[in-house]
């Protein structure tokens, strides 16, 4: 068979798809690699272009502004609107900003831990009680409460106006266990049971054995939960009535919303101070996630869509 | 897997045979398994516990909640209402006016935004697939994945200062002698904006999927069709396309059933829409929270709330029994 085909004179077309062999391509191909660049260098232009935008309106200043500034490059370049946001009204931004870092942080280590609880004993198919556990909990993907149904439960547990509140409806994502479980699932069976061999219990194993091994999927889901929790501002709204307790991403509604705000300033905030605040909150989203990148693309590969 | 259960169930006959004597012999051979395995794994049963309390809790109190829908809820009250259940918040919504166009605007612009994404996503996928240089296929990856990332807060607040009559593309407009354009608060513009602004964010997470189903096409396709002669594009429509099936027929499902839903489309369409864009912005959701926690008819807002739900499985289910027939992938 193999001697067949190097014979052949197809023989140097057959690793086409090989990036690393260099071999005469037809033009159309050319014409098409072309294109495709320039497809591609307009799609990461056009996704990074609002980006770009704030930036630029937050180093611009207020002048510029007002007399319709609206390039790529700051006019004026300063930053004193960011001194501005970050110590106006008694440095209320760095409190909602450090609201969001601790809520952030609780809430992802109890996620994950809870996440874990759930998923590694679902991931053992032999478990009996699996045959209504998987059942269970994927329903809830389907079918749910629906907000009226929280909110009433929410008052009734009075977590209104308690961190609690803020982070409980979203402590365990089904989504996100389903994740877990696959990759769980694809942890060779042997180890485990080597494991056991050596006297470990069944927590031992999933400790000493299932977590070392589960990094990429531990690591998405960090990165997952975390954003989660860093951008909510909706459980916010609903049970996050005193001020002191705002997530920075419910503050930033309230001063993008403007109108209508309970923040008297927020009316007259110009985009300057608005771009600066996003920027802000932006920042440590945009540090993070390339850094993991190649986990999360591991971990939604494995997850695959089903369920 | 299938060999396993013949097996047990072989097993439990022979027991069954065994204890013949035994009054109801099936049934405490099961008991007594269930018990053995929770001796054996106590531990990941004890493991399962808190969660198993949470979902109880958080998901299916409120679930069961739904009987707002039909008894009447007192403020401070009981969470499942009191009284005799009725129809009659159905009978409400169901003549109400407000409520067939929250629900046309819900399925138009579902609709529209799944008709532009849909095929988009796939394209890019099948474009970044094609690109050669590592280096680069990962900065663009990484770059279009960035609008995933960011909180919706923002994304809507980038919007609004990139469309603002002081905006660049009012100001584009204006260098081509235009008149410039207030989009945000113009109903006619609306459905535009929701759905360039869905795909703009998410066209590169839409491919992760994609992309990880061609990374596991096998090679020795490709092979066998460069020996038959076909040409790049012949590939793409007969190895790449016929391979990634079964995660399009899935994806598609998921869509599908989530026309009615609120989904991602809640946050978005509460962000951006207000008063004057009411028409065409105000859907289900929206209109459930308005009805329900703004003017505190709760009764109403659940019926409203479970309608939605319930459309939602039954779009799911059907969806998913064609793509079972159509494409032989389910998600369940």
């Amino acid at each position: 068979m193999s001697k067949s085909e190097q014979s052949s004179p197809e023989f140097k077309e057959i690793h086409i798809h090989n990036p690393k062999n260099k071999i005469k391509e037809s033009k159309g191909y050319k014409v098409f690699t072309f294109f495709n660049t320039l497809i591609m260098i307009f799609i990461a232009f056009v996704t990074l272009y609002p980006f770009l935008y704030l930036v630029s309106q937050s180093f611009t200043s207020e002048q510029a502004i007002y007399a319709g500034h609206t390039g790529l490059i700051p006019e004026g370049f300063n930053i004193k609107t960011y001194i501005y946001v970050v110590t106006r009204n008694d440095y209320e931004f760095l409190k909602y900003y450090l609201n969001t870092i601790i809520y952030t942080l609780i809430g992802t280590v109890l996620s994950l831990f809870f996440s874990c609880m759930l998923a590694y004993p679902l991931s053992k198919t032999k478990l009996k009680i699996n045959k209504i556990l998987s059942p269970f909990v994927i329903f809830t993907m389907y079918f749910g409460g629906g907000l009226i149904a929280n909110y009433v439960l929410m008052l009734k547990l009075e977590l209104k106006n308690s961190m609690w509140g803020f982070i409980l409806p979203m402590l365990i994502s089904t989504y996100y266990v389903i994740l877990m479980r696959s990759f769980f699932m694809s942890i060779p069976k042997d180890l485990e049971e080597a494991g056991e061999i050596d006297g470990l219990n069944k927590f031992g194993v999933f400790w000493h054995i299932a977590r070392p091994l589960s990094t990429p999927i531990i690591a998405t889901m960090t990165l997952f939960y975390a954003v989660m929790y860093w951008n909510n501002w909706f459980n916010a709204k609903l049970y996050l009535q005193d001020k002191a307790k705002w997530p920075v991403a419910y503050f930033l509604q309230t001063i993008i919303r403007g109108a209508g705000a309970s923040d008297p300033d927020a009316q007259q905030m110009s985009a300057n101070i608005k771009s600066c605040a996003m920027v802000l909150t932006v920042l440590p989203i945009i540090c993070v996630y390339p850094a993991i990148q190649k986990y999360y693309v591991q971990g939604m590969m494995l997850g695959g869509v089903k369920e | 897997m299938r060999d396993k259960e013949k097996n047990l169930d072989q097993e439990m006959t022979e027991e069954t045979v065994s204890e013949l004597e035994q009054w109801s012999p099936a049934k405490i051979t099961r008991r007594k398994r269930f018990v053995k395995d929770v001796r054996v794994n106590w531990q990941l049963y004890l493991m399962v516990v808190v969660p198993v309390a949470y979902y109880i809790l958080f998901r299916y109190v409120p679930m069961f909640g739904n009987i707002l829908a039909f008894r009447k809820y007192q403020s401070g009250g009981s969470i499942f209402g009191t009284g005799a259940p009725s129809f009659k918040y159905f009978g409400q919504f169901i003549t109400s006016k407000p409520f067939w166009q929250a629900f046309s605007n819900t399925l138009i612009l579902n609709g529209l935004y799944l008709i532009v994404r849909f095929p988009l996503t796939l394209i890019f996928a099948l474009l970044l697939n094609e690109i050669r240089n590592l280096h680069w296929k990962k900065f663009v990856q990484t770059v279009s994945y960035l609008p995933h990332f960011i909180s919706m807060v923002i994304v809507c607040g980038m919007i609004k200062e990139l469309l603002s009559t002081s905006g660049p593309i009012n100001a584009l407009i204006a260098s081509w002698g235009g008149e410039k354009i207030p989009f945000i608060s113009l109903a006619q513009w609306f459905r535009s904006i929701f759905v360039v602004s869905g795909v703009w964010q998410s066209l590169g997470w839409g491919t992760i999927l994609y992309l990880a189903a061609m990374t596991g096409i096998n090679p020795s396709l490709y092979e066998a069709a460069t020996v038959d002669g076909a040409s790049h594009f012949q590939k793409v429509m007969h190895v790449t396309i016929p391979c990634i099936l079964p995660t399009i027929a899935t994806l598609l499902i998921l869509d599908i059933g989530g026309l009615v839903g609120s989904g991602g489309a809640f946050e978005k369409v509460f962000l951006l829409g207000n008063p004057m864009t009411a028409e065409t912005s105000e859907i289900v959701s929206t209109y459930v929270f308005h009805m329900g926690v703004e003017s505190g008819s709760y009764n109403l807002a659940t019926a409203i709330g479970l309608f939605e739900g319930l459309i939602n499985l039954i779009l799911l289910t059907c969806a998913n029994l064609v793509s079972r027939k159509v494409a032989k992938t389910s998600l369940w």
